[in-house]
């Protein structure tokens, strides 16, 4: 530490002033803080421009997109292992861990550990002054060789069988294209014609928070899970996710889905899900992504089906055809989803390296 | 020869030499400044992993500070990096910049130094029954290398990365975050800094080869060496053929960075994944460099503290080599969540669960060697038992995630920091002090103080499981690596995480006490303090070794 210290010393001599030249000669934090919205650079307007969020009308919690989280439901609670799943793959996969991993993981750590002590009791100088001199025992080396192979053969068949579910989804019924951005979500729904941006909600006391920022409140969720704008997906249905992103990589993750699909700029890559459980569920990008990685939740809010072709309307969308979110209709158009926001990524992306 | 497959009948012909070559050394700045001997320049390494490891673990203690509550409120104080700042976006990217500098430091210039450099060089030469290294110039070289390559790194936390001071980009550097994501020199820096430190790897790979295949004393022939010597064989050959890649990787890097090349820019048909695969090519078998030294110092600790030969020599070596050439075809799992093909997914799943296989034999042996033993338990063979014990653990939760349909849910989460770090963490730096107290009275020719040795042991063992046994609980709970602030759910295993490193810090400061006290009050060491149970070459040798050892080269039969 100290040699940092002298580092620190020697830099702030000669390196630090052409860098730090731009900021205010540092004055005390505390003063310093309350007012970073004047001179914010220009990752903050880009957030002000899109969510001029004083106008909207007030937020009415148990409507569709503000339905209240459930503690302890789709969101981290402290517990000591896996979150509450609620897709058929993402309880075939807890199981697979709570009853099988989890177990032979104990079980071999147990079992390596009760050795080292029987030896250290039983061979400690004291109660075995005098050595064997044994080093080989052929039937021993090939038993221990061997039955660590059958228990990876045993974990294996469900492992393999647990990744062909996860490749063959059934056939989608509703298709959201899912961008990362530095440091926010946006999602579009093509067949509903609804698209928006998501972002953190911060919190009342955060002097980064500007006037026109609804602050959170419990009713949105967790302090940094939860957002402005939620992704309202209907119960019962197969979602897929077709998730990309604008700069850098993020990720997007979903734990009480067991979904994690990298956004990569540049290229589409597919996950699923299918949520039987109404309710509110909260992920977090998982992919460093730069500063504010840690600052850029995904919430997603699973309704009726009913519901689902309110919140479309209210969010200028439509239902395709007359039949709510029927099958035939997002089964044909995904593939054009999948294909025209590919020829036009690398646009996109040239446009934001050169912003960069 | 506790660690050969029969015993070596060794001429105790080298009391006497020590009395004529030691005194025959060169003047302070010619000798440690200009060193060609393999033992100074393993000193050198030694020292330079005890500064580095100090600043990389002051590093982790501002990390567990700043997570011990939800909340910033570490960042924003007067750090060397990004002191005085009102800027929450620079808070934040500093806290990506310690997570970067903690593991480069870590990996780079503390781990890797201490094994390979440190007791690589100081015992191959020794075990073998080698005057020195084949190159004692490019050995130097080597450490010397990293002299700036550490600077450049320290460096760069002062000129701009961006959004901040420093490189924020995490230790993989992952594009392209690292290209277009980063602005300014810093990146740069620590790209060079990276250039410069695996060409020192290389170089010193290709003496360790040359020495260990050409050197070796009448009769030591490959399957008499000991364990640690094969740790370092295999280690060196994965270092000489992993590190070009990472050397390719990020030169591609730069070149993006600075000369409009679009290798990992999708807007110029590059891909983003090349680079993580290029990364993980050369990263999985980087985390066998780790580890694979402290393998071979654990066998030959065991084996001493045992009284017995090591059980199961040849599997032992040749579980080495498997998990060195296992480990060069596993790379993707690290990649599980970047939209891989299905078939991907399942080759790399059962590709890296074979990698259990020798890793149990390995682990069996040490429990067989000990087993029909007289063992005794000075601290270099708690460090031993503990890292057994606590790479076991790391090692099941490594097939855990091996599991491509798992993975889904753990990558990225504090279940992979808990993970890796019950390897490297409790893996490595255990096999390091291990390795450090069982030769320390080689290498200083003093004792060190057995007391403080234990109580140095059990205060660590302690504290970091406290560290990182919670971490799998947040990770399975879904907290995401690499966030300087958390939801309040998280907050207690944080604060337990927290206060396991402030335990593990009392231990350090044991063992630096024990370092100065032993050094300068030790009792003189014998050739050989740990009696009938060492038997590898070095022991024949007086505490300190001669200057130059082994002028009449000895006889193994």
């Amino acid at each position: 530490m100290r040699l940092i210290g002298w580092a620190i010393a020697l830099a702030a001599a000669g390196l630090t002033p052409a860098a730090a030249g731009a900021q205010a000669p540092t004055p005390t934090q505390n003063a310093a803080v309350a007012t970073p919205a004047a001179t914010e650079p220009p990752a903050g307007t880009a957030q002000d421009a899109t969510k001029p969020d004083a106008a909207q009308p007030a937020i009415v919690y148990g409507s569709v997109g503000h339905a209240i989280p459930t503690r302890g439901v789709g969101e981290p609670d402290g517990r000591k292992g896996i979150q509450m799943q609620v897709t058929p793959i993402g309880e075939e996969a807890a199981a697979f861990h709570n009853n099988w991993l989890l177990v032979l993981c104990a079980i071999i750590s147990v079992f390596v550990l009760i050795l080292l002590l029987v030896a250290i009791v039983r061979f400690r100088r004291g109660a075995n002054p005098t050595p064997s001199r044994n080093s080989h025992n052929t039937v021993i080396e090939v038993v221990w060789t061997l039955v660590p192979v059958l228990i990876l053969v045993a974990i294996a068949i469900p492992s393999i069988r647990l990744l062909r579910h996860q490749y063959t989804p059934p056939p989608a019924d509703v298709t959201v294209k899912v961008t990362g951005h530095q440091w926010y979500w946006s999602y579009e729904l093509p067949d509903y014609g609804v698209s928006f941006d998501s972002y953190m909600l911060k919190e009342a006391s955060d002097p980064t928070r500007q006037a026109n920022q609804r602050a959170r409140t419990d009713n949105d969720g967790p302090p940094l899970l939860a957002v402005d704008n939620r992704l309202v997906i209907p119960q019962g249905k197969v979602v897929k996710f077709i998730v990309t992103a604008d700069d850098v990589i993020h990720s997007f993750a979903m734990p009480a889905f067991w979904i994690k699909q990298d956004a990569n700029p540049g290229q589409l890559h597919e996950t699923w899900a299918k949520v039987d459980r109404p309710g509110v569920y909260f992920g977090q990008c998982s992919e460093l992504c730069g500063a504010r990685h840690g600052f850029m939740p995904i919430a997603i809010e699973v309704v009726p089906e009913g519901q689902f072709a309110q919140w479309v309307g209210q969010n200028g969308g439509h239902m395709p055809g007359a039949k709510p979110a029927a099958a035939a209709a997002p089964a044909a158009a995904a593939p054009n989803a999948a294909q025209s926001p590919a020829t036009q990524e690398p646009a996109t992306n040239q446009a934001a390296t050169a912003q960069n | 020869m506790s660690t050969t497959a029969d015993s070596l009948h060794l001429q105790p012909h080298e009391a006497h030499d020590a009395h004529h070559d030691a005194d025959h050394k060169p003047g302070f700045f010619t000798r440690w400044f200009m060193s060609t001997n393999h033992k100074d320049i393993g000193t050198l390494y030694l020292i330079f992993a005890i500064i580095a490891g100090i600043i990389g673990g002051g590093i982790s203690g501002i990390m567990r500070w700043e997570l011990m509550e939800p909340g910033i409120q570490v960042l924003n104080k007067a750090w060397p990096i990004g002191a005085g700042t009102a800027n929450f976006d620079e808070w934040a990217h500093h806290w990506n910049v310690l997570i970067t500098a903690h593991g480069l430091i870590m990996v780079f210039f503390m781990v890797m130094p201490a094994m390979i450099g440190g007791f690589g060089n100081w015992f191959v030469p020794l075990m073998i029954g080698a005057p020195d290294m084949a190159f004692p110039r490019m050995n130097n070289i080597s450490f010397w290398l990293l002299i700036p390559a550490f600077t450049l790194l320290l460096g760069s936390t002062f000129v701009s990365g961006g959004t901040g001071l420093g490189a924020g980009t995490g230790w993989t550097v992952y594009a392209p975050l690292s290209t277009s994501g980063s602005a300014g020199p810093a990146v740069d820096m620590a790209i060079f800094s990276l250039h410069l430190a695996g060409a020192s790897s290389i170089l010193g790979a290709i003496n360790f080869i040359t020495t260990i295949f050409n050197m070796r004393a009448p009769g030591m022939t490959l399957h008499k060496m000991p364990l640690f010597v094969w740790s370092v064989l295999v280690t060196a050959f994965l270092l000489l053929l992993a590190l070009p890649v990472l050397a390719g990787a990020i030169t591609m890097l730069l070149t993006d960075r600075n000369f409009g090349t679009a290798f990992f820019d999708a807007s110029g048909g590059g891909n983003v994944v090349l680079y993580q695969h290029l990364f993980w090519f050369f990263g999985h078998p980087e985390v066998y460099i780790m580890i694979l030294p402290g393998f071979g110092m654990v066998s030959q600790i065991v084996a001493t503290f045992s009284r017995k030969p090591v059980f199961g020599y040849l599997g032992m070596a040749y579980a080495m080599v498997a998990i060195g050439v296992i480990g060069f075809v596993v790379w993707a799992h690290h990649m599980f969540t970047t939209g891989m093909s299905v078939d991907e997914k399942m080759y790399f799943t059962a590709a890296t669960m074979i990698i259990a296989v020798p890793t149990g034999v390995k682990i069996f042996s040490w429990i067989a060697t000990m087993w029909g033993g007289s063992l005794t338990f000075e601290t270099p063979m708690l460090w031993a038992i503990g890292f057994i014990f606590l790479f076991t653990v790391g090692g099941v939760t490594g097939v855990v995630l091996a599991n491509g349909g798992v993975d889904n849910y753990m990558h990225d989460t504090y279940y992979v920091v808990a993970h890796f770090h019950y390897v490297l963490s409790l893996g490595a730096v255990f096999a390091i002090f291990g390795g450090f107290y069982y030769w320390f009275p080689k290498m200083s020719g003093r004792m060190y103080n057995e007391f403080l040795g234990k109580l140095h042991f059990f205060t660590m063992f302690i504290g970091v499981n406290v560290i990182f046994f919670p971490m799998h609980f947040l990770g399975l709970d879904g907290m995401p690596r690499r966030i300087p602030d958390y939801t309040p759910a998280f907050t207690e295993w944080n604060r337990v995480a927290t206060i396991g490193y402030m335990i593990t810090i009392a231990g350090v400061a044991i063992f630096f006490v024990n370092l100065i006290w032993s050094l300068v009050a030790g009792k003189k060491a014998p050739a050989n303090p740990w009696g009938e149970g060492a038997t590898t070459l070095e022991w024949t040798l007086s505490s300190p070794p001669p200057f130059h050892q082994y002028s009449t080269l000895p006889q193994i039969d």
